[in-house]
Parts: structure tokens; sequence; C-alpha cells
């Protein structure tokens, strides 16, 4: 039971980190049906932004993550802008294949830059609180409480403001939101600038949690929240939520009985057995196509 | 620039590539007036409608009161006064009614209890259900709230395109006679329709659009009595 309780906490820090990154891959989905492979990379950035922010000047975590944030955003924004933007009317493949080119360059100019994975320092004081026999650390306890309130954020923005009701209709039928004098334009970037900070905000948790912080993080982290993203039915943001502490909880549990190298196994054999039965993940609907 | 025009169209052409949709065709809408455009099925009406709209790009002149429109962002258009309820509706299925409303009032958000209030009383089902989802609506009460959400930005210039298309007859006079009565509260409309005679009885003035061109023009009473228009489109 003790055992139990302390893995759940595991899974639950694990999951929130894929949450905020699946958002991210969910929310531009949702936008522009495309799937920002960059995406992964601006997660790892978020990371590398932090080492960077600290080796100039030592700043307190807040000030670390919002600043992360602020830079991921624009990061977010201008790949937006000039990559994807020219080509939004071009054929899918050309968006496709400009957003994995994307990922590429951001991911081999860290690699060139950073060639070896470096230690995240420590930004916070750590202390470890026992409560009968289940350890929970206090990063442990800013990890879950950072994501899940900007989970609570995005929902409210995306259910209760004038730019989440334009980011939904804009989902349904673009062509039409701008018919009605909304910027549809803007709206889109801002929903970038929304989904890159919160893959940066992931990043630099990320590097606290598990304190080492590498160019390849983009794939092996970013792409298993995209997996989340997709079992819980991409463009859906529940979904994306759903999604990540399922699969948050899938790796704990397979590490806990299986050697770790099952974990890639595992988490990549759910989502295809979860698509065999769901096609369109846990919680999406089937795209309506318009002529 | 003559001030008395609402909307002027002068060699107005759209291309879709090699296609030539729309072939230098010039009319004009007086204030408060209804101009109809009748035409068969691929005539080029939506074109014209959309590069009015600033949806698709044009050749030619279009001026909105006086005014030469040089942008082809809708949202510039919205903001001179004219809306586009486009063909097929364009309702937010996911959204609610009261949110597809706010969104028609994204230009002008000061008025937007008095704009509410004047919507629902034209369309008091859609008080009715205003927190419900817009796709639980049937194709009429869709119908309605597009023609509302477009009121909502208060334009004084309103394009329909098809607003009877897959309507009951019944929806249908419905559907007009509302249309009427925003133009008599002051509204200028400029309807495209396949279905001629309600089009056609509704208008002050009309024209005929085959392959691009406008082949006809006149009163709506005048396009009713030709018999061009007797055998191809009202079926006499
Ligand atoms: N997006 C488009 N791309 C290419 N051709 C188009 C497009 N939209 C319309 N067309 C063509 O332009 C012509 C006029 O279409 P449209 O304006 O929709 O006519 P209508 O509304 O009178 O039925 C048709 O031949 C149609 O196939
Ligand atoms: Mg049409």
């Amino acid at each position: 039971m003790k055992y139990l309780a302390q893995q759940a906490i595991n899974a639950l820090q694990l999951g929130s980190i894929y949450a905020l990154i699946a958002l991210g891959y969910s929310m531009v989905y949702g936008v522009l049906t495309m799937i920002n492979f960059a995406h992964g990379d601006v997660f790892m950035l978020g990371a590398f932004f932090c080492l960077l922010l600290i080796a100039i000047v030592p700043v307190p975590f807040w000030l670390a993550l919002i600043v992360v944030m602020g830079a991921t955003a624009v990061l977010g924004t201008l790949i937006e802008r000039f990559a994807y933007r020219p080509l939004r009317n071009a054929p899918r493949v050309s968006a496709i294949i400009t957003a994995l080119g994307c990922g590429l360059v951001i991911q081999n100019t860290t690699l060139g830059i950073s060639p070896y994975a470096r230690p995240m320092p420590h930004l916070l004081d750590n202390v470890t609180y026992q409560f009968s026999g289940i350890t929970i650390t206090t990063l442990q306890i800013i990890i879950i409480g950072v994501s899940v309130g900007l989970m609570i954020v995005l929902d409210f923005l995306i259910r209760k403001t004038s730019f989440g009701m334009a980011m939904r209709a804009i989902a349904s039928d673009r062509a039409t939101v701008s018919l009605l004098g909304v910027p549809a334009n803007q709206v889109i970037a801002v929903t970038f600038a929304l989904g890159a900070a919160l893959g940066g905000a992931a990043g630099l948790l990320y590097g606290m949690a598990y304190p080492v912080v590498s160019a390849a993080m983009g794939i092996t982290v970013g792409w298993k929240a995209f997996v989340a993203a997709v079992i819980g039915g991409i463009g859906n943001m529940r979904g994306a939520v759903l999604g990540a502490f399922l699969l948050g909880a899938v790796e704990v549990m397979t590490v806990a009985v299986l050697p770790s190298t099952y974990r890639d196994l595992i988490a990549y054999s759910l989502l295809l057995l979860i698509l065999i039965f769901k096609p369109h993940g846990l919680l999406g609907k089937p795209a309506l196509h318009k002529a | 620039m003559n001030q008395a025009i609402a909307l002027d169209v002068k060699d107005l052409e759209v291309r879709y590539g090699g296609i030539q949709a729309v072939r230098g065709i010039s009319f004009s809408v007086n204030p408060g007036e209804i101009v109809t455009m009748i035409g068969a099925n691929g005539a080029g009406k939506s074109s014209t409608l959309r590069a009015i709209a600033g949806a698709v790009p044009h050749a030619g002149t279009i001026r909105i009161g006086g005014e030469v429109i040089r942008t082809d962002h809708p949202e510039e258009i919205v903001r001179r006064g004219l809306s586009l309820v486009p063909e097929g509706r364009g309702i937010f299925a996911n959204l609610s009614i009261e949110e597809n409303l706010r969104l028609g009032a994204w230009t002008n958000r000061e008025a937007y209890d008095v704009n509410l209030s004047k919507v629902f009383g034209l369309f008091p089902r859609l008080r009715e259900r205003r927190n419900q989802m817009a796709g639980t609506l049937s194709g009429g009460e869709q119908q309605m709230l597009a023609v509302g959400r477009a009121l909502m930005s208060r334009s004084k210039i309103l394009l329909l395109d098809e607003p009877s298309m897959g309507l009951a007859p019944k929806l249908v006079l419905e559907i007009f006679a509302i249309l009427r009565d925003i133009n008599k509260a002051g509204v200028t409309l400029l309807i495209v329709e396949q279905n001629a005679v309600m089009a056609l009885r509704l208008a002050h003035r009309a024209c005929l659009l085959e392959l691009g061109s406008i082949t006809l023009s006149g009163s709506g009473a005048e396009l009713l009595e030709n018999p061009k228009i007797r055998s191809a489109y009202l079926g006499h």
C-alpha cells in the first residue's frame, strides 16, 4: 500500500510533465490540424534556456520559470510566423516536413553548442517530507503543483475568455472565424505562444526532476508526450492530460516490475493498442471533414 | 466619390488558378436596398460574395460606402460595416449559441448587451437555447444563428449566401420574413439565391449571373416576369 502510494506520487510527477508538453501538441493540432513536430525540441530548449539563464544570473526558481516560459513563448511564435504560416495553404506533407525540419534544426543547433548532457543545478532547497512512511519532496510538490496550476489557468483561458472562444472556433472553421472580424492569425500565434510556454515550463521542471539536460530530450521525452496527446485524442485538451497521466502511470508501473529498458516498448505498445480500439484516442472525436 | 452607394462593384474578376469564376461584373447596391443575385450552381455567386468580403483575392474595384477596398483581410471588411453570412452557415457546432453570437460581436463589443437583445428579439428561439451547443440546432435554427451572428457586428451591409439552402419551405418563408424586417430596420442586403422565386419577390433589384457574367438585371418584379427566368429558374 505504501509502495503503491509512493509509485503514485512518481507517476503524478511524470504525468504532470507529459501533460504540460502534450497540451502544446494538442492545442496546435486543434487550431491547424497539424502536428508541430518541433514542439518536443521547444520543450528541450526550455531546460537549456534555464541553464543559460542561471549561468548568467543566479535567479530563484519562480523567476527562472517566468523567464523560460517567456522565452519559449517567443520562440514558438517565431516558428509559427516564419516556418509554418507561409505554408498554411501548402500541401499537408510540406507542413509536416517543415515541422520535422524545424525540430531537427533546433536539436542539432543545441547539440552543436552543447554536445554532452549537462547537470541541472539546484534551483530549490529540496526538503524531503515523510508522511507515515511515504516520502515526498519539495520538488515533487512544486512540479505537480505548478503543472496542475498551469493546466487550470489554460482550461480557464480556453473555456471562459474571448481568446479561448476564438481558438475553439478556429478549430472548427477557420475561414468563417475571419469573416466575423476575428483576427485568426493573432489567435493562432497566441495559441503557439501558450503551447510553447507550457512546453518550456515542462522542460525546466523535467530538468529539475531528472537533473540531466541533453539535446536528445526533445525526442526521448517530447515524443512520449506526443504519444500521450494521441492516446487522449489529439486536439482535445482534457484528452491530452488524461493520456499523459495514463502514460506516466504505465511507465512508472513498468519500471517497478520490469527492467527499465522495457519502459518505451510498453509505452508505444499502449499507444498501438489504444488506437486499435479507439482510433481517435480516448476522448477524441472523428474529424468532421469539410469539402 | 459617391456616398449614396452602399456597395459598388466595378469589373470584378475572381480566378482560382486557371479557372475564371467571375468575369468582370459590375453592379451596385444602394443604402437600405435589397438586391438579389440569382444563378445556377457554379455561376460564380459565392465567389462574388467572398471577393467582396475579402475572403478571396480579386481584380477590379470594390467600394464600400464610397471607399475603395484594398485589403484581402476579411476582418478589415467587417470593421468597415459589411458582413457575409457564408454558404452552409459556418456555425461553430462545438460552441454554445451565445458563444457563436459573442464571436460575431468581436469588432463591436461595447454594445454587446443591446445587440444581443435585438438579435434575441428577432430570433426568440435562440434566446431559449443560448447555452446549448450550436450543433444541436436544426438547419433552420442554424441559419437564424448565422444571420444573428452577422448582425452582432452592427454591420450596415449584410451579404447572404443562399440563406434558404437545405431548408423546408415553411422555414424559408420564416427566414425571408425576418430578412425583410432586418432590412426595414435599416440594413442593406445583398442576397444570393438559387431559390429564385422567394428572392426575387423580396428584392428591390436583381440580377442574373451566368458563367461568371451578369446577363440580366432589373427590378425583382421585372425578373420574375422575364420569360427566360421563368423557364430556366422558376420552372414555368
Ligand atoms: N476554392 C476554389 N478553387 C477552385 N475553383 C473554385 C473554388 N471555389 C469555386 N470554384 C469554381 O468557381 C466556379 C464558381 O463557383 P461558385 O462561386 O462557388 O459558384 P456558385 O456559388 O454560383 O455556385 C465554379 O466553377 C467552381 O467550381
Ligand atoms: Mg455558392
